[in-house]
């Protein structure tokens, strides 16, 4: 064996042995402490990272029921939709928490026909672009866009465009609640709410906040703010924001007494059971709650045809 | 004449189609009622300190500006505040704006209505940056930056050279181009204001030579009152767009760079457009704030072209009108010129002090053709003024990959349209380029808030 073999195998020896007791000093100077539960948590967690919990990925949801079993005792509301809580409960020492199912609704139903086109828009398929350059297609400068940033952004596939009213649709099987898309929508449309008690859920389908004037010009299903449902709750679950009623879902106990008073139909009751017509209490009269995905949509009498074209 | 100078980067030569360039400027009669939006300006609206009921004058304050990127807003007309109410206006959105019903005219006090060329300037700079901002001056050429702020040359610096921005290179325009023709005495008394204003003595007005007939006149005009304009230069400019672009035409003229994300002041030069010298002109000498603008109503489709002075607040719709109503079908109708113009979503819209022309196409013109792949030709990037790579900033922009399009410098995208416009694939770059642009100057302040 020739001597410069030697003497690197000596130096490179020498060399390797020292960096690593620096190393392990400055591992230890430098250590992160980290509260190991948040390991064994994650642990129990697909690792799958999709985001449908609400936070960016698996040790975000654990650190965040780390965190607030620590803080309050419970991890309720926290809940991955892939997986069973109970066992991040069991290892955090705490019985299974409770989880309201969430799921996102479009608040906008200003589709082709309650709101339609008096411009035609040319240009790059993006609701952010599109909301820089103008009100949108109805005129309202509040409604839905319609060119899918939320469909783009949706990782499982529960939303999509209608041909029909040009409108995103939530697929109740695959929405997980996770508000990737509220996120994403420019103008705020999508709500994510509790899925409430047999799926039935009430909301104001309209976030315009303009005076009623406004809206009536630009759209035949939008709130007007005319403060009926307000009165009509029994739960004082209604706020107005502006000129536009919210529905708390905190305090709303569905019964879905404001929608049938709404004289816009700006109110959803979903899932509710069609009205049957030999009841007398609504003989004669209208079904006033709509129920989904068969709503009609309000028929508009004159159609107005595309006068300009918007072009980016 | 002066050599003919021109920026060396990009550029791109659009069909120039000036159909009105030859048409004498009109008065427009004043219509009935006069929407006036409080935001007329870059930067935040006005404060409104008008009443319902109130009676205004003509050339009265309605509108105190807020903050230091604003501009006062005054009554176009005499008459009664009809209601203050939102109108739709060439941004698409509903915004807060005066309803007047118009009377005969009738001025407010201390203006001073004459045609005489008044030659003598009583005030000082300082007095007439005040002068200025108390009027309302913004930059007419679009972009509506308050014209004080650019005079206000910051502690440090020197303004050496006062450029007028004539080049008018956006196809389609002759506002500007008419102005000059038939006010030039007194749009070289704006230059000369200008010039007392920010303290130099040198004044160059840009002109692209496609409008010789006013490099001419301008020639002469100084020429026969050497005394009167000294210091004052005409500057002819190769016709190629964006020539009257700002960083474009200090380059042109001077060989100097605006560096990146820097004032063009930093370069010594104030660029100030052909129709707010002429307000200035109006302002400090007649004590006449801003309350009309000639306004260009222009498109092979359209039976009248014209040049019209406007009153703010006039709806477009009525411009239109006079100018032969709108062509059959379906039209683009387009606030400004054709390359950075802004299809609006109505047509009666109120004009504003950014409105320097009012384009009509049909859809032949203006519709996209069909978009096709990037095939890497390189032709954006070669036309891109400001020496940018469009088709990388179109992709990243694309990617919502915000890091890559600030490193690169897609905030130095002066918005043209020259890409979009040389791109055989039809891909629509300045679209995604603006969204990139919004999305990352977002970020940008977000961190500089921190």
């Amino acid at each position: 064996m020739s001597n410069t073999l030697l003497i690197s195998l000596a130096v490179l020896g020498i060399l390797g042995g020292v960096l690593a007791v620096v190393l392990y000093f400055v591992a230890q100077r430098f250590k992160v402490e980290e509260n190991p539960l948040i390991d064994e948590a994650e642990a129990c967690l697909p690792g799958a990272n999709c985001g449908g919990c609400g936070f960016a990925g698996c040790r975000a949801l654990a650190e965040a029921c780390v965190k607030q079993a620590a803080e309050k005792g419970n991890i309720d509301g926290l809940a991955c939709p892939g997986t069973d809580m109970g066992k991040v409960a069991a290892v955090l020492g705490l019985s299974a928490g409770t989880f309201e199912p969430k799921i996102a609704v479009v608040r906008c139903n200003g589709g082709c026909k309650n709101s339609p086109s008096k411009v035609h828009y040319e240009g790059a398929d993006i609701c952010a672009f599109a909301n820089t350059l103008y009100a949108g297609e109805g005129g309202c400068s509040k409604g839905c866009l319609g060119l899918g940033d939320c469909v783009k952004k949706c990782n499982f596939d529960a939303l999509h465009i209608d041909k029909e009213t040009g409108l995103p649709v939530v697929d109740p099987d695959k929405c997980v609640g996770c508000g990737v898309c509220a996120k994403t929508c420019p103008r705020g449309i999508i709500e994510v709410r509790p899925r409430g008690k047999k799926d039935r859920r009430v909301y104001v389908c309209c976030v315009n906040t303009d005076k009623g004037a406004l809206v009536v010009k630009n759209c035949s299903v939008g709130c007007i703010g005319c403060q009926k449902c307000l009165k009509e709750c029994p739960f004082e679950a209604i706020e107005m924001r502006g000129n536009l009623a919210y529905i708390d879902p905190a305090k709303c106990k569905a019964c879905g007494k404001c929608a049938k008073v709404c004289p816009r139909g700006s109110i959803h009751a979903v899932n509710f059971p069609a009205p049957k017509p030999e009841t007398p209490a609504l003989q004669g009269a209208e079904p006033a709650i709509k129920v989904e995905p068969k709503a009609q949509p309000v028929e508009v009498k004159t159609e107005v045809k595309p006068e300009n074209t918007v072009t980016a | 004449m002066n050599p003919i100078k021109t920026f060396l980067k990009g550029g791109v030569h659009p069909e120039e189609n000036k159909l009105s360039a030859d048409l004498p400027i009109q008065d427009f009669p004043m219509p009935k009622q006069i929407i006036v939006p409080l935001g007329q300006c870059l930067g935040a609206p006005a404060d409104c300190i008008v009443n319902k009921g109130d009676h205004v004058l003509t050339g009265q304050l309605i509108g105190t500006a807020k903050g230091f990127i604003s501009a006062n807003v005054h009554s176009p007309a005499t008459g009664t505040v009809a209601k203050i109410d939102v109108v739709m206006d060439h941004t698409g959105y509903y915004k807060p704006a005066v309803f007047i019903d118009v009377e005969p005219d009738q001025w407010a006090e201390g203006i001073i209505e004459t045609d005489k060329l008044l030659t003598d300037i009583k005030l000082d700079s300082k007095q007439i940056i005040d002068k200025v901002k108390e009027c309302g001056i913004v930059g007419m050429g679009g972009a509506t930056f308050p014209t004080h702020v650019k005079l206000m040359v910051p502690e440090g610096k020197k303004a050496e050279y006062v450029i007028i921005n004539a080049a008018e290179c956006e196809p389609y325009l002759t506002c500007d181009y008419r102005l000059l023709l038939e006010k030039t005495q007194e749009f070289l008394m704006g230059v000369k204001i200008l010039m007392k204003a920010v303290n130099t003595d040198k004044g160059i007005i840009g002109i692209e030579t496609n409008k010789m007939k006013a490099i001419e006149l301008l020639d002469k005009t100084i020429n026969e009152h050497k005394d009167l304009y000294a210091g004052i230069e005409v500057q002819p400019l190769k016709t190629k767009y964006p020539q009257g672009g700002e960083k474009q035409i200090i380059k042109a003229i001077t060989g100097r760079e605006v560096p990146s994300g820097k004032l063009p002041i930093e370069t010594g030069c104030v660029v100030v457009n052909v129709a707010s010298t002429y307000a200035v002109y109006e302002a400090v000498q007649k004590n006449k704030p801003l309350i009309e603008r000639i306004v260009t109503v222009t498109g092979k489709s359209v039976k009248k072209p014209g040049n019209f002075r406007v009153r703010f607040g006039t709806p477009a719709d009525l411009l239109i009108e006079a100018a032969g109503g709108l062509p059959e079908g379906i039209t683009d109708v387009i606030n400004g010129g054709p390359m950075m113009g802004k299809s609006v979503s109505v047509t009666n819209f109120p004009c504003i002090k950014g409105t320097s022309g009012i384009l009509l196409m049909t859809l032949n013109e203006a519709q996209d053709r069909r978009q096709t792949n990037c095939i890497r030709c390189g032709r954006c990037a070669m036309a891109c003024p400001m020496g940018l790579q469009p088709f990388l900033l179109h992709k990243v922009a694309k990617q919502n990959n915000f890091d890559e399009t600030e490193s690169n410098h897609i905030m130095d995208c002066i918005e043209c349209g020259s890409c979009e416009f040389t791109c055989p694939a039809n891909i629509p770059l300045l679209d995604y380029i603006r969204y990139g642009k919004a999305k990352t100057g977002a970020i940008i302040r977000a961190r500089n808030q921190k």
